[in-house]
């Protein structure tokens, strides 16, 4: 306990048990969380959501909200036991000796007040200067962290920056006065993945320069492994392992680390990796079809086709595409890219300004989307969603959510039959039968999106247009639910449009991939080759901002 | 100095934005005159038995043989001259009965305005500060019983108390005792007149008996503010941008007021408009009960005799108000919250 | 609907209400008004017309609980038949405009565009009156009968569920569930009146609930100046008025009373509103 000056941990928590006070009584979301670190060092605390990652770090800061509490354990800093601190301890605390940068930027700035103010507000808290003196310090810290033109920006409100632009002056915020640690919650969840890796790269910079220590937040393993010394697991409120990040991934010990490692894509894993043996979802062997007689047209055949909106700006502009019966398609973006106006134009639910959309060698194109509820076809293309929580009905329990379409575009009647069907489709998406009666806010995000994907193949569709089906679940969920969805593919000989801004999903999903960026295809080829070798910077860019999980030096032996 | 610059901007195209309403209140007033039961050519004959003849010569007159698309012509063309006819009940023009009486219902209205936002603001805020504490529930009960009262209602059980009971406020009729000299007329505003003559007698007389009025139509509306500011204050303190605040250890008062409060005012500012409409509305109502000299009560003289064209005048007016003030709020909203400007 | 969820919607109704004991009292008042006006012919202890001078402006008593007024009649007679008469313009004129209102709305949330714009408008003059004063005007322009009070407080209502179920309808447009509805091959119209309508509703439903408080509160006041209902039929706002001339010489029972009908029903009304949010909600349920 007694160590010595020179390695006396900066933060040393003990056992450290938070509780919930909620609507079914008390929900114990952090129990006994013991970790120390050292000044300057950079841990990465990783988990998936209701792990209580998040808690354990506003409970630090004392920033818990009213209905939880520290009910057990101690938080000593710098030696000090700050568990019960209070009043002017905690204000001098805050901001002064510790600070927190949150997920979600644009919301953690206030919205009315030019940034140069915030900034400067959070100086004068600590320092007796006058508010001119503050406003020149602020100047400073917005140009350290890199914001362009700092002397306009100043005066700027958050709305009239962009996302990344916000979580540099949050960062600005957060070392105004020189914290001794640095917490950051998910610091970049939300953003582009280029913009991820510069606020990244800058906030470890800058947590170098001062000799910061740094609580790295996050859900993302490979995250974690580019940017911290150490890493801590979290599972269900518990620490489940600590290692340094090479070992946590050759040698992880825990089965749950174990899970969660297969289950973070990297540059080079496969669908069959995703999952630890024994829970794998067999393989279906794909065998060999026929060759298509000649002549068969393609399954779908988009020529030049542009989405001008009502305002005039154009949201997609000259896009081509083909593809075969059972291919699997990636279309890869950042946010603004218009790979979901593309999506749904393809799956017929908005109508394109220009250009062909042929379906099996027919023109669905010409029919408006308002009409092609009517059209034959319209069982042949299904889309599944990307959030599962907004995907589903509020008043549909999950059977009705899967029978909907059968009934629709099928004209099957309520009985047996349908129920039959139903059931099956539950069985084929893996979600159980006693959970059909429950509506989707008693549904988990995986088996909600178990019900999104069985009501999209429950006609038996020929093309799945499935947009981002992953980015709001947790990496262990998304690992399953790539897997069904592998399955899925080979059994019915399914084609996927799969839209995703995760390059290393698209890769394992996907035979080829486009990418867009600003509404125009930049390139696209075979999806190995094109993200082994990208062509143009913009890939280059994207594929250069994943997080590796596994460092070079690893590749060799994985 | 752009802000300011931009809520003008912005102001002038709410402006321009809120003439078709203009325009549709107009043609609905003219209507209205249509639809009015009663013929307008017999109320402006001489005599109440006037002959045929002399009823077609009015309506000749008054362009009523025409079709109603020139009918409404003329009408917009008299509105535009300021010229909204004549009352029968007094003989006098419409326009000048209603700017001789507008101050008072306007004093009386501002008067309410102001009490009520100086308890309500205060009392949501201390309620939000201190969710479930004796503080809250106080407020919520003060808030659920405050809506539910009519002002008739208040109005009279007040005059029951502080009239009857307790003999504390004057005799509950009109706005000043009608053999009290009155001072020169600047603003039309009796206590700000007062003030202004240095009359300080006169002064008190008139805030006492406009206390009970103004308390009452303040009451009705109250609890629709007080409850909209604990909300958005709740939320306020909640945000992600008040614990951002905490985090880096801001002072209590910089958080609960540069942080907190601001935020939660805009939608404040939002609902003190409609509040104000409603109070228009609740003018008729409040005139009546403590006979008060303003248009509403004008208005609805009139109309029981079947007076029309005051009504028509006083419908104008009041919505020419109501776009004023919605203009007013926008221009305050905008120069409260810099995200208005963009859109 | 299925059975199955009618049951589980009762039993989450039981469990919210006991959880909410505000709510539930709410209820059994609003039950209990509506019960009054049903039954009122046979509660009135007296004729609530029938005159008596030499009982005239007495203050309550064992034999007239609410005292009399000043032809003599009983108070709380005329209270009670009065509830009828009151409710039902409240009721009818809300669900005039809750029909029309919801499905304008929700049609011009779906669909924007000029339909969207035409209505806006049309929203925007109407809300250019101080409403009461609309009401007023249209009283006096139609007629001063009961049935155009109906029409009056139903039109002035129109705006706010037009306003309503746009709004509602708007931020869900978007959603995913509601592309799905289209992708399992649902047509523009059955989105809006089958899938979106329908999880609009319980926040329509406090809406209303709240609108039937402001309803009563409007036809009274309407009746209190002289529009619409006439003497000697009871009704509250009326009775207000008559008794308006006797308080300034203490005689309060004949404002007092009919003034705490009308807080009584609205704060129902209100207290049912917000419980209402609570056991409406889905997500609420466990």
């Amino acid at each position: 306990m007694t160590a010595s000056e020179g390695t006396r941990p900066l933060l040393e928590v003990d056992n450290l048990k938070v509780t919930f006070s909620t609507r079914r009584g008390l929900v114990e979301a952090v129990r006994g969380v013991s970790l120390s670190l050292q000044p300057g060092e950079m841990l990465g605390l990783v988990g998936e959501s209701g792990s209580g990652k998040s808690v354990t770090g506003f409970a630090i800061t004392h920033l818990l909200d009213k209905a939880g509490r520290i009910t057990g354990g101690q938080i000593r800093f710098k030696g000090q036991d700050i568990t019960r601190a209070g009043g002017a301890d905690l204000r001098s605390l805050h901001g002064a000796a510790m600070a927190m940068i949150f997920q979600n930027p644009r919301a953690a700035l206030n919205p009315i007040r030019i940034v140069g103010q915030q900034v400067a507000d959070a100086i004068l808290a600590h320092r007796r200067l006058s508010r001119q003196e503050a406003l020149d310090e602020a100047l400073q810290l917005l140009r350290a962290v890199q914001i362009r033109d700092p002397e306009r920006r100043m005066s700027a409100y958050p709305h009239e920056l962009s996302g990344g632009m916000c979580q540099r002056v949050m960062i600005a915020v957060a070392i105004s006065c020189n914290p001794s640690l640095l917490i950051a919650d998910e610091p970049t969840t939300g953003l582009d993945v280029t913009t991820q890796k510069v606020v990244m790269d800058l906030l470890a910079r800058i947590a170098t320069d001062r000799g910061m220590a740094t609580i790295l937040i996050t859900h993302d393993l490979g995250l974690a492994a580019r940017y911290c010394a150490r890493v801590v697991v979290m599972e269900q409120g518990r620490l489940v392992e600590e290692a340094e990040p090479l070992t946590l991934f050759h040698r992880p010990q825990h089965p749950y680390t174990r899970r969660l490692v297969a289950a973070s894509p990297t540059a080079t894993s496969r669908i069959e990796d995703l999952v630890p043996d024994g829970e794998r979802i067999p393989l279906v062997e794909i065998t060999e079809l026929p060759p298509p007689p000649h002549g068969t047209p393609l399954l779908l055949d988009v020529k030049t086709i542009a989405k001008r909106f009502d305002d005039g700006t154009l949201g997609v502009a000259d896009f081509s595409m083909s593809m075969r019966g059972g291919e699997s398609v990636g279309l890869v973006g950042e946010s603004g890219s218009g790979k979901s106006t593309t999506s749904r134009m393809i799956c017929r639910l908005i109508d394109p300004s220009e250009g062909e959309i042929l379906f099996d060698g027919q023109a669905i194109g010409q029919i408006p989307a308002r009409d092609f509820h009517r059209s034959e076809l319209r069982k042949d293309i299904q889309i599944v969603f990307q959030d599962p929580n907004d995907s589903l009905n509020p008043r549909y329990t999950a059977f009705d959510c899967i029978a909907h379409p059968l009934l629709r575009l099928m004209n099957m009647r309520a009985g047996d039959a349908l129920r039959q069907r139903v059931e099956e489709c539950a069985d084929r998406v893996g979600l159980p039968r006693e959970l059909l009666q429950r509506f989707p806010h008693q549904l988990s995000g995986g088996q909600k999106a178990r019900v999104g994907i069985a009501r999209a193949i429950a006609c038996r569709p020929r093309l799945l247009v499935l947009d981002e089906p992953t980015a709001a679940l947790d990496v262990s969920v998304q690992a399953v639910v790539l897997q069904l969805l592998n399955k899925l593919r080979r059994q019915d000989n399914l084609a996927f449009l799969f839209v995703s801004h995760d390059l290393n999903v698209v890769r394992m999903m996907c035979d080829r991939t486009i990418v867009l960026r600003t509404g125009v295809i930049v390139e696209q080829g075979e999806s190995r080759a094109l993200f082994a070798n990208p062509q143009t910077d913009y890939t280059r860019a994207l594929v250069d901002a994943v997080p590796h999980i596994a460092p070079p030096a690893a590749l060799a032996t994985a | 100095m752009g802000t300011i610059g931009a809520t003008l901007v912005r102001a002038g195209r709410r402006f321009v934005s809120s003439l078709p309403a203009l325009f549709g209140v107009l043609v609905f007033t003219f209507l209205l005159m249509r639809v009015l039961p009663g013929d307008p050519a017999v109320f402006f004959a001489s005599s109440p038995n006037a002959g045929q003849e002399e009823i077609e010569v009015i309506r000749k007159q008054l362009g009523l043989d025409k079709p109603l698309p020139n009918q409404l012509a003329i009408y917009l063309y008299d509105v535009g001259r300021g010229n909204l006819g004549r009352s029968m009940m007094t003989g006098q023009a419409v326009a000048k009965d209603l700017k001789e009486r507008l101050p008072a219902s306007l004093e009386l209205t501002l008067t309410a305005l102001l009490i009520a936002l100086i308890s309500a603001v205060p009392l949501g805020v201390l309620a939000a500060l201190r969710p479930g504490s004796l503080v809250d529930h106080g407020v919520r009960l003060f808030c659920s019983l405050g809506v539910c009262v009519p002002t008739f209602v208040s109005g009279l059980l007040l005059i029951y108390v502080f009239y009857y009971l307790f003999g504390w406020a004057p005799d509950p009729t009109g706005r000043i005792d009608i053999f009290a000299t009155l001072p020169p007329q600047r603003t039309g505003f009796l206590i700000i007149d007062f003030l202004l003559a240095g009359d300080l007698e006169g002064w008190w007389a008139a805030a006492r008996q406009l206390m009970l009025p103004a308390l009452t139509m303040a009451l009705f509306v109250i609890a629709p503010l007080a409850r909209i500011t604990r909300a958005s204050m709740l939320v306020s303190l909640g945000s992600d941008f008040v614990r951002t605040a905490r985090s880096v250890g801001l002072s209590w008062w910089r958080i609960v007021v540069t942080y907190a409060l601001r935020n939660a005012i805009l939608p404040v500012i939002t609902i003190a408009g409609i509040v104000f409409s409603t109070m228009l509305g609740a003018n008729v109502l409040v005139e009546k009960v403590f006979s008060w000299p303003g248009v509403a009560s004008y208005a609805l003289d009139a109309l029981l005799v079947s007076d029309y064209a005051p009504v028509q005048g006083f419908v104008l007016l009041m919505a020419t108000i109501f776009v004023i003030v919605n203009l007013l709020v926008d221009v305050l909203y905008g120069i409260a919250d810099p995200r208005a400007t963009v859109a | 609907m299925s059975t199955i969820e009618t049951s589980s919607t009762l039993r989450h109704t039981a469990f919210v209400l006991r959880g909410n004991p505000v709510t539930a009292v709410a209820a059994g008042g609003a039950l209990l008004l509506a019960l009054i006006a049903i039954f009122a012919p046979w509660l009135a202890p007296y004729d609530p017309i029938a005159s008596e001078v030499s009982v005239a402006l007495q203050p309550p008593s064992a034999a007239h609980w609410a005292g009399t007024d000043q032809l003599g009649r009983d108070v709380l007679s005329r209270l009670i038949v009065a509830s009828r008469l009151d409710l039902t313009i409240a009721v009818t004129a809300v669900a005039v405009s809750f029909a029309l209102g919801s499905v304008i709305g929700a049609l011009c949330g779906y669909s924007g565009g000029r339909l969207d714009k035409a209505v806006g408008r049309f929203v925007d003059v109407l809300m250019a009156f101080p409403l009461f004063v609309l009401a007023m005007a249209m009283v006096a322009a139609l007629g001063n009968r009961v049935e155009n009070i109906v029409i009056a407080t139903a039109i002035i209502n129109l705006p706010f569920y037009i306003r309503f179920a746009r709004a509602e309808v708007n931020i869900r447009r978007n959603l995913g569930w509601v592309e799905a509805a289209r992708a399992c091959g649902e047509s523009h119209v059955a989105v809006v009146l089958r899938f979106l309508l329908p999880n609009v509703l319980p926040a329509m439903a406090v809406q209303m609930s709240l609108n039937l408080g402001w309803a009563i509160l409007n036809a009274a006041g309407l009746s209190f100046i002289g529009l619409g209902v006439k003497p000697p039929t009871p009704e509250w706002g009326i009775m207000v008025a008559e008794g308006a001339r006797f308080i300034s010489t203490g005689r309060w029972w004949l404002v007092a009373f009919p003034g705490f009908a009308l807080m009584f029903a609205v704060l129902c009304f209100n207290l049912l509103g917000d419980g209402l949010r609570d056991i409406l909600d889905p997500r609420m349920r466990t």
